[in-house]
């Protein structure tokens, strides 16, 4: 029989792999060097980037843009959403709305948040809050959807304090959609952080993307767009961790919801 | 006749850092035309057994030969129904379109498959059914489309896992006299795995029994019933009876570990 | 009656937030938000007076072949890479970083290559919907039901009708949920790319307002960007449903 290697090592040869042709390809003249400089190239530009100061502010502002943005998105769409969701008419009459402005692209708010607060980081807040805002309402109004009927009944004759409903009935339940809002939130709001940050200006690493290609700074260019990726990369994989540690305990099988 | 020939099979499965030998030795004929079934104790290899024959599994050694070729993939003329009708309908056809699909791939005109489609979906009481989609059907007319689909293929070979293990008992009994029926009017050949003694009893001209894992064949009973069953006669005849004993009894024996004697 | 309910239930909050906003500013002399009135009565005369064809189709225009193609790669790579579980472990990390990388980034690296034309509009669209289709498609088609695909060994099904009889079937819902995230980041992706260089589309023109200070235009502007996104997520909606039609829902 033969056996196939374990998967982080095939992983582990597919990341060589795209290193080897990111270096090749520039240097046997496949692409032009102006255009994709070779993998080390990237490398050194990166070293380089990571002695300066601006570099690491950058990163801190991104990062700070990114969790401030998903904070408040957070809060607001999980308050809102228990609140619509908790009370049957609200749910009924916001619902078309909330379909109406959810698929409304949050960029075409750019021009409005420019207008605004310029090129300050309240720009790309409001834009990062509204695109996430959307993401955590729509779980956690699916959430809400799924509370057991009987357990609130129960809780009603019981004649808990509509606080206490909350707590024992209604959180419980939407937790995983909750957790399922944050993972994908955290992922938009990352989006649209960089996003204002390259279109609008507002201090982070996405300006200095710009800004490297502004002035011709190709592989710096490039280290920096790594650098966006393995963001990415930690905010999904420390998103997905979050997700399943919060809910090891917790007995309900749970859908994804595409939103 | 032999048609459907299994000589020493042994399956082996490769785990992580442990291997399991599923099936040891496993030798049995089945004769064209026959309905054989095949019982043993859960987690028996049963179903090892019946995904080698219908070539969805390698064995390890050993050899399965449909009518004298060995079997390497799943060979042509022979049609399955799986125990999880939920799951070996395709959910996006409708009935009819379910039934067809096959017969589309073995190149059959369109006049031949409308109507082997037509009398394979009235012999399960199905006619009325063709344009539903499998989820507007309950259980057992679920199944009934499974064994549908099986017959228009129609295969020298009908391999049946467990078809009616989840199906309620009422529909079991109606799903079991329309396989007999079948079997009589269509000439098949039927290898029928089930863990339900009086099942096997009851459908078979012979039951095969599989020691526990690894498995290997307990023992051959011929089922000498009369050849035209119903629920209520034949299950209350004392050779039934007795034959469901015997069988009963060779199960708790292979339960309790005992090998056939070499 | 009931009729009426529904009505009420449907319109009854839009339109009253419609009010809110009109009576609000009403006479508003903030010129950041100028009365919704003037916003309304410039609507007409702002895009449908030439800036329809020369700015609204075109941006709309590539974003449908970007979309469209990206739709074709990702289902088709997706397909190939889901069906063979090695080159899937090789790709999955690889992949997972592509994905993470948040497209709009690749504006300034496709104009690089590609200038500031359409064909790095269209580029910029493809590179960043083709993710989540992929993706998707992936798990999706690693995800088609064992005894589903048993019963179709089992048929003899050549590869065509497993392709697509059971294959796309199978992985469908999960690419619709796939292309309708991609569907999003299209939209992102094709206002971006006009803010960022272009000479005309709906992105470039909203921009220009805003920088000419033409506050009510870019209001409408917002407000059509609006009704385009909410538009295409009802169009894909209608076709999405049509696709799953047979699933028990």
């Amino acid at each position: 029989m033969r056996r196939t290697p374990p998967p982080w090592a095939l992983g582990g040869l597919g990341l060589a792999g795209l290193v080897l042709v990111l270096e090749a390809t520039p240097r046997v003249g496949l692409v032009d060097r102006r255009y994709l400089p070779p993998f080390s190239a990237m490398v050194e530009a990166l070293a380089g980037q990571a002695g300066t100061a601006e570099f690491w502010r950058s990163l801190l502002e991104t990062l700070r843009g990114w969790a401030l943005g998903l904070g408040i998105a957070m809060v607001a769409g999980v308050v809102l959403g228990l609140v619509i969701g908790g009370v049957p008419v609200a749910r009924t009459a916001t619902t078309s709305t909330i379909e109406f402005l959810r698929p409304i692209p949050s960029v075409a708010l750019i021009p409005l948040a420019v207008l605004l607060f310029g090129t300050d980081l309240r720009s790309t807040l409001l834009i990062v809050v509204y695109a996430t805002f959307w993401q955590v309402l729509v779980q956690v109004l699916y959430g809400v959807r799924d509370v057991d009927p009987v357990a609130r009944e129960t809780a009603r004759s019981y004649r808990f304090r509509p606080l206490t409903q909350v707590r024992t009935v209604l959180w419980p339940t939407a937790l995983p959609y909750v957790l399922t809002g944050f993972r994908l939130g955290a992922a938009v709001a990352l989006i649209l952080e960089i996003t204002g940050e390259l279109v609008i200006g507002s201090p982070g690493l996405g300006r200095q993307i710009a800004e490297a290609q502004n002035s011709g700074a190709v592989p710096a260019m490039y280290a920096l767009v790594i650098v966006v990726g393995l963001i990415g990369v930690a905010v999904n994989a420390a998103a997905r961790a979050t997700e399943r540690r919060a809910l090891r305990w917790h007995p309900s099988i749970r859908r994804e919801i595409p939103a | 006749m032999t048609l459907l020939d299994v000589r020493h099979l042994r399956k082996v499965y490769q785990g992580r850092g442990r291997d399991v030998e599923a099936v040891r030795d496993l030798t049995l004929a089945v004769g064209a035309g026959e309905l054989v079934c095949v019982v043993g104790p859960s987690g028996a290899g049963k179903t090892t057994l019946l995904r080698c024959v219908a070539g969805l599994l390698e064995g390890t050694s050993g050899e399965v030969r449909l009518d004298g070729r060995p079997v390497v993939g799943p060979p042509p003329g022979m049609a399955v129904v799986f125990q999880e009708y939920g799951r070996s309908l395709f959910p996006w056809l409708t009935v009819r379109q379910n039934v067809e699909l096959p017969l589309k791939e073995k190149g059959l005109g369109k006049e031949d498959r409308r109507r082997l489609v037509d009398e394979a979906l009235a012999a399960v009481g199905l006619a009325g059914d063709a344009d539903a989609h499998p989820w507007q059907l309950s259980g057992g007319m679920q199944q009934r489309v499974a064994i549908a689909r099986a017959v228009a293929y129609e295969p020298s070979v009908m391999l049946m896992d467990e078809p009616f293990a989840a199906v309620d008992a009422q529909t079991r009994a109606d799903l079991e006299d329309l396989v007999r029926s079948l079997w009589k009017r269509l000439g098949m050949t039927v290898l029928f795995v089930t863990h339900d003694i009086d099942e096997s009893v009851y459908l078979a001209e012979r039951v095969i029994v599989l020691s526990n894992s690894p498995t290997e064949v307990l023992e051959e009973v011929a089922v000498d019933l009369p050849a035209t069953r119903d629920q209520l006669t034949t299950r209350s005849l004392p050779r039934f009876a007795e034959l469901r004993a015997h069988v009963y009894k060779l199960i708790q024996q292979a339960k309790n570990g005992q090998r056939p004697v070499a | 009656m009931n009729a009426l309910r529904k009505g009420v239930q449907l319109l009854g909050l839009p339109v009253l937030l419609i009010a809110l906003w009109w009576v609000a500013t009403v006479n508003s002399d903030n010129f950041f938000w100028p009365p919704l009135s003037e916003i309304a009565g410039t609507f007409r005369e702002t895009w449908f007076t030439g800036r329809f064809t020369a700015d609204v189709l075109p941006s709309v225009g590539r974003l449908l072949a970007g979309y469209g193609l990206a739709l074709v790669l990702g289902v088709g790579l997706g397909v190939a890479i889901g069906s063979l579980p090695v080159l899937r472990a090789v790709l999955e990390p690889v992949l997972e970083f592509f994905r993470a990388i948040p497209p709009p980034v690749l504006v300034p690296v496709l104009m690089l290559f590609a200038g500031i034309g359409t064909t790095m509009k269209i580029l910029v669209i493809v590179s960043g919907c083709v993710w989540p289709i992929l993706l998707n498609t992936v798990e999706g088609v690693r995800a088609v039901d064992e005894v589903l695909r048993d019963t179709a060994r089992c048929y003899r099904l050549g590869r065509r009708a497993r392709l697509l009889r059971l294959v796309l079937p199978g992985a469908s819902p999960q690419i619709c949920a796939g292309a309708r995230q991609g569907l999003s980041v299209g939209i992102i992706l094709m206002v971006i790319s006009e803010m960022f260089a272009a000479g005309n589309g709906l992105g470039f023109t909203v921009v220009q307002f805003q920088r000419t200070f033409a506050v009510p235009q870019m209001w409408t502007g917002i407000i059509l960007l609006g009704l385009i996104g909410v538009l295409l997520s009802l169009i894909f909606r209608v076709a999405e449903a049509r696709l799953l039609s047979w699933r028990n829902e």
